[in-house]
């Protein structure tokens, strides 16, 4: 058997990739095998945090993707099968619709569910007040507890302005 | 197209020049944030006349009174089908952008400044991904530097982002903050003492990624690592950073450890295994460039140690992307076979790494 690349010298190499779930087979010269690993980019790597993720998600890793919920994402028409096969999510209606069925992925990768990073400016006016907001009622929890009564009094007044502001 | 000389013609970029805090081990420090575009699926589902769209979303923003006030209104924007495949190859080389991009002919772009520091890469798996570069451990510097970047383009079109997911992209492993800091570290000492893989075993364990030269799948060449954040959800951008450069402080502090014993206790075998590599570049003729790495290890190894005076750091960095084959057949004008290749690649070292050839370490115009 010839080179796949270069049709001259004999194939020795002979090259496996599974790319998202489908099986390429390719034979090579040492030569142009070589090249091609050099030449990265001209070959379609194997991405292994994509195939991790779809590897947990196909093993039922996460017991919860075993529950039936909406199979397609209507925006963009990606089912949740495609996505569990190939890792990536169709469009931002997908993080809506699968929602629910997102959320142990998160959590397996992330160790949580919930942003608490930068906010578009745009945006976040409202969502840095909600923030605040969470932040001051724990703070006044906390102030209770101790029986810091003037601090409490403080944070309720705080935090009943904030409540107006984001209405 | 109006494209730099120097992006695709010279192999340091301008911002590798400075010479950065903690260079004798860290080479490089990025800072990668992924964004998309509300109301336009991903690219893996997206028509070419929607990539266009996002190109010139990202065109506009540059061309922006906000981008010159930030420096950035000299930023290039070149199309993937306007490159040739040598082009795209040399910029998959120095870094600046990903050969995901580089497949991509139909819609990928990058918007890339002059000194290369910048580079915002268009309709990659996520609509945007701006990356900052620095040289040596600056991480809080590249944070810096591509949160401004942010805000600019955030500033010209809406983003795709929820209260609770953050940023949302392509891939659930990006999403939230959508970033990934990086340190491309070298750590010959620590393999040669084979205490790599441990140090390596305890950073993945802390919940780190550490991989080869060239990200995901690559092995480690020339004792280069990219060591990066694996988690983008539920910590803050500043949260992320500072954990990764305490990560990366310990994986200094044990590589000079792993120095000293070596230049306590086995002294001359360093002074002979960095003298035999500076021979072997200096007089060789065919490198591959695997080989080619290693001994260009050994040689920055000496560097750092004091034992090769003559030999300039920043020529070492030039060469880590001068003898890859995209670049040597950016040089040559024309396609090179393995071999040729080879040759052309020890040519060049030779010619670098000679005591009169150091003089000549160019830094770009
Ligand atoms: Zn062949
Ligand atoms: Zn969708």
């Amino acid at each position: 058997m010839l080179c796949q690349e270069c049709r001259k010298r004999p194939a020795t190499v002979h090259i496996t990739r599974i790319v998202n779930g489908r099986k390429t087979e390719m034979s090579l010269c040492e030569q142009c095998a070589r090249e091609k690993g050099e030449l990265e980019f001209l070959v379609e790597p194997q991405f292994p945090i994509q195939s991790f993720l779809a590897g947990l998600l196909q093993q039922g890793a996460v017991p919860m993707l075993k529950v039936s919920g909406p199979p397609k994402c209507e925006t963009c028409g990606l089912t949740f099968e495609e996505f569990s096969r190939t890792g990536r999510l169709g469009c931002s209606g997908c993080y809506e619709r699968f929602g629910e069925r997102l959320d142990p992925v998160l959590r397996r990768i992330h160790g949580s569910a919930r942003h608490t990073g930068k906010v578009p400016a745009r945006s976040g006016e409202a969502i840095k007040a909600r923030r605040e907001l969470a932040r001051l009622r724990e703070a006044l929890a906390e102030a209770v507890k101790a029986e810091e009564f003037e601090k409490a009094a403080e944070l309720r007044d705080e935090i009943k302005r904030l409540e107006k502001e984001v209405g | 197209m109006t494209l730099f000389p120097d992006l695709t013609g010279k192999a340091l970029s301008r911002w590798m020049l400075a010479d950065g805090p903690e260079s004798d081990t860290v080479i490089s420090s990025r800072v990668r944030l992924a964004r998309n575009i509300e109301g336009l699926p991903f690219p893996h589902l997206m028509t070419p006349e929607r990539g266009e769209k996002v190109i010139e979303m990202v065109r506009r923003a540059f061309a922006s009174k906000d981008a010159a006030k930030l420096g950035l209104d000299d930023a290039e924007v070149i199309r993937m089908s306007e490159m040739s495949v040598v082009d795209r190859q040399v910029l998959v080389e120095k870094h600046l952008i990903s050969p995901n991009l580089a497949r991509n002919s139909t819609s990928g772009a990058a918007a890339i400044t002059p000194d290369e520091s910048v580079s915002v890469m268009i309709n990659e798996e996520d609509h945007i991904r701006i990356q900052c570069l620095y040289a040596g451990l600056q991480l809080r510097e590249a944070l810096y530097r591509a949160d401004r970047v942010d805000d600019l383009l955030e500033g010209k079109m809406e983003y795709a982002f929820s209260e609770n997911r953050g940023y949302l992209t392509a891939c659930p492993t990006n999403v939230g903050t959508g970033m990934r800091a990086s340190v491309m570290v070298h750590l010959p000492a620590l393999v040669i003492n084979n205490k790599a893989g441990q140090v390596f075993t305890t950073v993945v364990k802390l919940g780190f990624i550490v991989r080869g030269l060239y990200g995901e799948g690559t092995e480690a060449v020339g004792n280069i690592f990219q060591v990066s954040n694996q988690v983008t959800l539920g910590q803050s951008e500043a949260d992320i950073v500072q954990n990764l450069r305490n990560v990366v402080e310990q994986i200094i502090a044990q590589e000079k450890e792993a120095r000293e014993s070596l230049m306590s206790e086995m002294k001359e075998q360093i002074e002979d295994k960095v003298g035999r590599a500076y021979g072997i570049l200096l007089y060789g003729h065919v490198f591959s460039s695997k080989e080619a790495m290693q001994y260009l290890s050994d040689v920055r190894l000496g560097v750092d140690l004091g034992l090769l005076p003559q030999v300039n750091r920043q020529v070492l960095n030039e060469l880590l992307v001068a003898i890859r084959p995209g670049y040597l057949q950016k040089m040559a004008g024309r396609e090179l076979d393995p071999w040729e290749r080879d040759t052309m690649r020890a040519d060049l070292i030779r010619s670098r790494l000679r005591p009169d050839g150091q003089a000549s370490a160019s830094a770009p115009a």
